[in-house]
């Protein structure tokens, strides 16, 4: 095995199981931590993938903007243990079959459609210059529109969450 | 060299799993945080397939996909704010105004 494949899978496995963990764990800010979890380890396999761009905003942005925001909003709210309500009887026979069998359903209809396909070329360090010229040239337009998007966002969150005087 | 398929089945995974998070929890700021887990699978399989067909365009959707997903935190945790703050609860139960 591979030094590179002996990386994937244990950062999958690490990815899956702040996954599951996020799930399981009745707490929001633990599911919080779980998420943080997934997303080093998805921002690793980013790098595995050689978009090491891509990796850094996964950690800055996501692990860190996004994620701060939530633990924030968790705490502004003083969240506690969610409460245990029973799983209503369609939910346990018909819901949890259902999204295993989506799940299965995803993975080997992904598997099957790939399995041909090429692993691409190897790593090049210069993928960022390229990232930036496309981000700056072909998608220049939208790019300008997110900056719009962004502002909207803002205005509408400080909106939203004012307190009516 | 790591099939490319491993990194999809591992997406389809998480999104799975997502899914899951999404309709199971109540705490609504965990299906908040489901949703983000949805938009990181999709994100591995674009970059992934980003490799695979050596194209950057993935790249550049996987950047707007996160700007996007940055601007919906802001906004829905103020909705989660003004749901606490009009509920005093963070239970998806007790938002039923809409249940007949």
């Amino acid at each position: 095995m591979s030094a590179e494949l002996l990386l994937f899978f244990v950062f999958a496995a690490l990815a899956v199981l702040g996954a599951v963990s996020l799930i399981v764990q009745r707490h929001p800010i633990h599911s919080a931590l779980s998420l943080i979890v997934v997303m080093v380890a998805l921002a690793a396999l980013y790098l595995l993938l050689g978009a090491e761009f891509i990796a850094a905003i996964q950690i800055i942005v996501y692990a860190g903007a996004i994620m701060v925001l939530f633990v924030f909003v968790i705490m502004v709210l003083n969240a506690g243990e969610e409460e245990r309500t029973n799983l209503s009887r369609m939910a346990r026979y018909v819901g949890v079959p259902l999204s295993i069998l989506l799940t299965a359903q995803l993975a080997w209809w992904m598997m099957r459609a790939t399995s041909g396909h090429s692993n691409g070329a190897p790593l090049h360090p210069t993928d960022t210059r390229g990232l930036a010229r496309l981000l700056f040239s072909d998608f220049v337009f939208t790019f300008e529109l997110t900056a719009i998007l962004i502002l909207v966002a803002m205005l509408g969150a400080v909106v939203l969450a004012r307190r009516e005087t | 060299m790591v099939p490319i398929s491993y990194y999809l089945v591992l997406s389809a995974v998480l999104f799975g799993l997502g899914v899951v998070g999404f309709v199971f929890k109540r705490n609504i700021i965990t299906i908040f945080m489901s949703i983000e887990l949805m938009l990181n699978a999709v994100n591995l399989a674009f970059v992934a397939f980003s490799r695979s067909m050596d194209h950057l365009h993935g790249q550049v959707f996987v950047f707007f996909v996160i700007i996007v997903a940055a601007a919906e935190a802001a906004v829905g945790l103020a909705i989660v704010i003004l749901i606490a703050r009009n509920r005093e609860s963070l239970n998806v139960e007790r938002v039923n105004l809409l249940k007949l």
